[in-house]
């Protein structure tokens, strides 16, 4: 039977090793997938993603199981990855507005792992990946504190209370944030969700 | 259950997460109300849109890297650690104490016998009885200083 979370954590404090090892392995590809979709670099977010880790491992003499171990773990992950985005907003606006817009080298990387084998066609391949753009830029347009709220919510599964707890509020207004959140998406999505109404 | 009530409980229905009271009561509310049960259709729908948006894999040497960081991360010792006593400094304590322990004995060996402590006792009175100290009587017994008259007599020299 596999070992909770919170029980790797303990045995983690008591000195095994091997216990952060499994840590590791559980969650790597949530981690640096939450940390991709809200930073948009995806070497900064396996930057990011080794940063919380080393947190975790540097916090295991202190750690004690008052919370979800993934709570404690997104609450590391999402405040470095605010402060990350931040930071980005502010290099940013110093960059000339006349700068040529360049490509995204991120969109390479989803393409290349999910969309060449699906596709039978070009034409299909085209319209995936317009429709893949248009989501990807609208969760991107979100407010960050929104953004964190529905990737913590849509694609780690947490529940109210927990995200709660990672951004600081209480579980009425994640509520309301949600809903704004996806209220903005469903808008901005209008035509492709009117088109998977249909 | 107006529709601004509705608005609050919208993601919860979607999600599946109301308690079975509540969402009897927005179901009874969706048949009565088009304009909900399009918007809930409309979030049903943008949930699926957004599981459309592709996973990345961490890079190979994403393990490697957060292992080595770990590794580089320096052991971490309790406030109190330094009562921890190290080989070294139990040796040197140790020897230490065997030093003071041989030197006590040493003092010990050097110590007075019974015979000593006896004729000090005995001297003792004489020592103490200032008068006899004081009388210098018995000096002007002593032979009187010779005066160098002959500094060459190689005999004065021999008489002393």
């Amino acid at each position: 039977m596999a070992r909770s979370d919170v029980q790797l954590m303990l045995d983690v404090k008591a000195g095994d090793e091997q216990s952060f090892a499994l840590l590791l392995h559980r969650y790597r590809s949530p981690l640096v997938n939450f940390l991709y979709r809200m930073v948009r670099n995806r070497e900064q977010a396996e930057d990011l993603a080794q940063e919380v880790f080393l947190r975790v491992y540097r916090a295991r003499e202190d750690y004690v199981p008052s919370a979800k171990f993934t709570t404690w773990l997104f609450r590391i992950a999402t405040n470095l990855a605010l402060n990350s985005v931040r930071d980005n907003r502010y290099q940013r606006m110093e960059i000339s507005l006349d700068a040529p817009v360049t490509v995204d080298a991120e969109d390479g990387d989803e393409r290349a792992l999910d969309i060449a084998e699906k596709s039978p066609n070009i034409e299909q391949h085209l319209v995936e990946d317009a429709r893949r753009k248009m989501i990807r830029h609208a969760i991107d347009k979100l407010p960050e504190k929104q953004r964190a709220a529905v990737l913590l919510h849509k694609y780690q599964e947490l529940d109210y209370g927990e995200i709660s707890k990672i951004l600081e509020c209480s579980e009425s207004a994640l509520k309301s944030l949600l809903f704004r959140a996806y209220e903005t998406l469903r808008v901005e999505l209008a035509p492709l969700v009117a088109a998977q109404g249909r | 259950m107006s529709c601004s009530r509705m608005e609050g409980k919208i993601l919860g229905f979607v999600d599946g997460r109301l308690k079975e009271g509540e969402r009897l009561e927005m179901e009874k509310h969706l048949l009565a109300c088009g304009a909900c049960q399009l918007r809930v259709n409309e979030f049903r729908s943008l949930n699926v849109l957004l599981d459309e948006l592709p996973m990345i894999e961490p890079s190979g040497a994403f393990d490697i890297r957060v292992r080595a960081r770990v590794a580089a991360e320096p052991a971490k010792q309790s406030w109190w650690a330094w009562m921890t006593p190290s080989p070294r400094a139990a040796l040197a304590a140790s020897m230490l104490l065997l030093a003071t322990v041989w030197i006590g004995s040493q003092k010990l060996d050097n110590s007075l016998s019974a015979g000593d402590i006896d004729n000090i006792n005995q001297n003792l009175p004489v020592l103490e009885n200032f008068d006899v100290i004081s009388d210098f009587g018995p000096l002007s017994d002593l032979p009187q200083p010779v005066q160098p008259d002959e500094p060459g007599d190689p005999n004065q020299s021999q008489q002393l």
